[in-house]
């Protein structure tokens, strides 16, 4: 919408084909908007916040212990941001994974489920996990695909009730996993690196596949953009978004077993906030919160931002308050410069136009395709609302 | 002859991809009902919101009474005293009538408001537009469309509108409300307040208007045409012809007449739009749905493609019948659909072209669901070439792309598909005039190759260059069915104006009894 993409357009539209200059101008403003652009920024961010706790921290900061605590720490929030990078890029957003971490942790904790452990194999608590998280993902999807409840409230809804039911079949006790061996096998570590960071690892590479390499992926691009054009593609929209719901939950139900593993416990606690550390950890990632755009990695680079970020300001004993506001600046500064990378703008004057801005680069866009108002050609019917083809 | 009230000169506006305005004349004197008509996409609502400062135009001049403005933003307009209702009304549903009309100006003393007041001062305007019974302190989210709009009107009168700009306002009223509405439109004229009216039904145009302006393709064809003597066919030959002759590809020698019909429709009906359609295509042949906008010619079209859920009917292809409702079942079966609306319908305007592309052939592309990125890109690469969409980027994003090649793209994801049934609702909208031509040799290329097409138009040249059988479509009824051959303009506006006339230039009556 932006002047200079206007002109790049249009200049290059009139060119002979395939010219380097036709696509010299399309990368020209392209460039920082691309995923490394936006990812460029946050390795840069990453990496300013390892000088500050270099510099202020040397001795800690660097130790390789250090490294490995950030890293353990980001793992489990990072197994729900990738799940949650996936609901926003495909136009939605999962409110409940917090909760749905806590009620599989305490699922696959019950006392008849660790006695079944004991008699079969500690992977039926893993299985338990993330059956559970998988199966409430899955509610979540149906209700908000085929029962068209928006995203925001059913999952709000399910954040209540999850947790709910978590404090009742845990009857608000912690439960204590009791398999020595499901402990073992995930606090322990290949190579010096911890089995926790290395799921984390699997999973944002398996995401990353899913999201880029996949037409489950390709998929989730179209829905979020524009579920209108695909659903007219032949995309099966509403199945898509109930997999993706699913999909969350089943990132739910791998936290879940980590957590128990880190904490050797199932609580109705569990995952307390998370589900707001995600979504930060997602939109700083530079994923379009309506959906559309976005990028796994830039969704990991914002869950080490963050986790770093808390490291530094406990290694110099900040309170974790100022930590708070720090993730909070943090978010705001990101969101801007993200806006103003995505559009190729980087005008401040922009910026004071407030109001004014959104209308005039919304109103092309319907103008352009016809110029008609919704219920043009299907308005002039008498007595019948216009019915125009939605999802 | 005094001065006009406004007057618009040469107004240009492009945005991207797209001239939407291309020097656009209008004067509009005070006290009159000035119409402006043109087809979907001639300008319209570019144009109107040129003049309530919510675009700003690349080139031309405004003047009002005589003197230049800018109408930079729409306090600006506002405060001249240009007014827009909007089809779709900006009005707050949660607040009162009072407080809707009264928005951002609100009666207060020390930031405390006075509802009172203003519930006066509303009633007082309200009975000013004889809607006297519209209670102040009702919630404007349970009124009535047409009340709506009366309190839409009153806001404009409260701040002292001397031009109100109404677009299609009697779109979602009934007859009666219609009649109320232009005897409030005949008042204000009165006081010499003036009124741009846009709609589609000429009749209204004729019982309510002075003079008339015409759109066409971002231009003003006609201007200050009087609006009660401006015989109707001249009117509609304005809005649907061609100031230019285009190229149209040659038909084959022998159209496929021994062919199976690919694609068979079979009473469709629609509740509201269309009813008891009948039609097959076969492979080979283009057909075309002619007929005027609201004639229900679009809608056949994505009821066919199960964008909408047939009310009764079958729709087959290649003998087999589709799923209503399902366009997943559609496009596997090897239908494919260029949408009216290009970029809300069918694009992913932030995608590059070889994903805009594939997008419906994914699985092709994809073993396992994995897909092969290179193989993908290559078919792409194929297509753009085949299809000569420049530039031949398929790494672009889809948004850079002018109107013509943007259609292209939508054109190759359904080659790409090796789809069948090929249904093209208005493929030249938003089209460069001279990118057209391509457009329909690549159509016409595409029949040859065995694909059965429909394609939709509001230009009725265009149907009938480009199609090898033609239904008129009027009232959401097929009105004729012949070989295009044995129409012509005069012929097919004879059939639809015939029909217009039949039912009381209403143009729904056949489908109340659906309704009620």
């Amino acid at each position: 919408m932006s002047g200079s993409t206007t002109a790049a357009g249009v200049g290059a539209s009139q060119e002979p084909a395939g010219t380097t200059a036709g696509r010299g101008s399309s990368r020209g403003p392209g460039f920082l908007a691309g995923p490394v652009g936006r990812n460029l920024g946050l390795v840069i961010a990453l990496a300013v916040l390892c000088v500050v706790g270099a510099i202020t921290a040397p001795d800690q900061f660097l130790d390789v212990d250090n490294v490995l605590t950030i890293l353990r720490l980001a793992s489990v929030i990072g197994v729900v941001s990738i799940g949650m990078t996936f609901v926003i890029i495909g136009g939605g957003i999962d409110l409940s994974v917090g909760a749905l971490v806590a009620l599989s942790s305490v699922w696959a904790t019950t006392l008849a489920t660790q006695q079944m452990a004991e008699d079969v194999h500690w992977i039926v608590m893993v299985f338990t996990a993330l059956a559970v998280g998988a199966g409430a993902g899955l509610v979540n999807g149906v209700v908000i695909a085929y029962g068209k409840l928006v995203a925001f409230i059913a999952t709000l809804a399910m954040l209540a009730a999850a947790r709910g039911l978590a404090e009742i079949i845990a009857n608000r006790r912690t439960q204590i996993v009791q398999d020595r061996d499901f402990l073992a096998f995930f606090s322990g570590d290949v190579l010096g690196v911890p089995t926790l960071v290395i799921i984390f690892a699997l999973v944002a590479l398996a995401g990353w596949v899913l999201l880029n390499r996949t037409t489950f992926g390709r998929r989730t691009f179209a829905v979020g953009g524009n579920a209108e054009a695909a659903r007219l593609a032949g995309i099966r929209v509403q199945r898509h978004t109930m997999w993706l719901y699913v999909l969350s939950g089943l990132t739910c139900g791998i936290a879940a077993v980590m957590l128990m593993a880190r904490t050797t416990t199932g609580s109705s606690t569990h995952g307390t906030l998370y589900e707001l550390d995600a979504i930060a950890a997602v939109v700083i990632g530079g994923t379009l919160l309506i959906g559309g755009r976005g990028t796994i990695v830039g969704t990991v680079l914002g869950v080490l931002i963050f986790t770093t970020l808390g490291n530094v300001f406990t290694l110099n004993n900040l309170s974790s308050s100022a930590q708070a506001v720090a993730r909070g600046v943090i978010i705001v500064v990101a969101v801007l410069l993200q806006m103003r990378l995505a559009t190729g703008n980087f005008s401040l004057g922009r910026l004071g136009r407030g109001p004014g801005a959104p209308a005039a680069t919304g109103a092309p866009a319907g103008t352009v395709s016809g110029g008609s108002v919704p219920g043009g050609p299907g308005g002039t019917p008498p007595g019948g609302a216009p019915e125009r083809p939605q999802t | 002859m005094t001065t006009p009230l406004l007057e618009m000169h040469g107004i240009v506006k492009s945005f991207p991809g797209v001239r939407a305005l291309d020097g656009v004349d209008l004067d509009v004197r005070a006290g009159e009902v000035h119409c402006l008509l043109g087809q979907n996409g001639a300008g319209k609502s570019t144009l109107i919101k040129v003049l309530a400062g919510a675009h700003q135009p690349d080139a031309g001049r405004i003047t009002w009474r005589g003197e230049p403005v800018s109408l930079s933003t729409p306090q600006a307009a506002m405060s001249l005293g240009i007014a827009t209702i909007y089809q779709e009304l900006d009005l707050v549903a949660g607040l009162t009538v009072a407080d809707n009309i009264f928005l951002g100006r609100e009666f207060s003393r020390l930031g405390l408001t006075r509802p009172a007041e203003g519930n006066r001062a509303a009633t007082a305007l309200l009975t000013r537009l004889g809607h006297p019974e519209i209670r102040p302190t009702a919630e404007v989210g349970s009124l009535p469309a047409a009340a709506q709009q009366m309190v839409s009107i009153a806001r404009a009168l409260s701040q002292d509108a001397k031009l109100i700009i109404m677009d299609e306002p009697s779109a979602v009223l009934d007859n009666e409300e219609v009649e109320r509405l232009f005897a409030v439109m005949r008042d204000l004229t009165a006081d010499d307040v003036a009124v741009v009216y846009i709609s589609h039904r000429l009749e209204e145009i004729r019982q309510v208007g002075d003079r008339i302006t015409v759109l066409k393709d971002g231009r003003t064809v006609a201007t200050g045409l009087p609006a009660r003597e401006t015989p109707t066919r001249e009117v509609i030959t304005l809005m649907t012809g061609r100031d230019i002759e285009y190229v149209f590809p040659e038909r084959r020698a022998r159209p496929a007449q021994d062919e199976a019909p690919l694609l068979e429709v079979e009473g469709l009906g629609l509740r509201g739009s269309f009813a008891d359609v009948t039609f097959t295509v076969r492979a080979g042949e283009v057909v075309g749905l002619a007929g005027l906008v609201g004639s229900g010619r679009s809608e056949i079209l994505e009821t066919v493609y199960g964008a909408r859920r047939a009310g009764a009917g079958t729709v087959r292809v290649a003998g087999r019948r589709l799923r209503p409702g399902d366009v997943a079942a559609a496009v596997a079966a090897g239908v494919g659909l260029a949408p009216e609306e290009r970029k809300s319908q069918a694009l992913l305007l932030g995608e590059s072209v070889y994903r805009n592309i594939s997008i419906s052939s994914l699985a092709r592309f994809a073993r396992g669901g994995f897909l092969s990125g290179g193989s993908e890109k290559a078919a792409a690469r194929e297509q753009v070439a085949a299809l000569d969409v420049r530039p031949a980027d398929v790494d672009r994003e889809v948004r850079t792309l002018s109107g013509g090649n943007q259609q292209k793209v939508v054109l190759a994801r359904w080659l790409l598909r090796d789809c069948r049934v090929l249904l093209l609702d208005e493929p030249t909208r938003g089209v460069d005039v001279g990118a057209r031509s391509e457009i329909y040799a690549l159509i016409r290329d595409l029949a040859d190759r065995g694909v059965a097409v429909v394609v939709v138009s509001s230009e009725i040249p265009e149907v009938l260059g480009l199609a090898d059988r033609v239904l008129v479509i009027g009232d959401g009824r097929v009105l004729a069915a012949e070989p295009a051959g044995a129409l012509d303009e005069h012929r097919v506006l004879d059939l639809v104006m015939e029909d217009a006339a039949a039912h009381g230039g209403a143009a729904h009556a056949p489908y109340e009894g659906d309704v009620a």
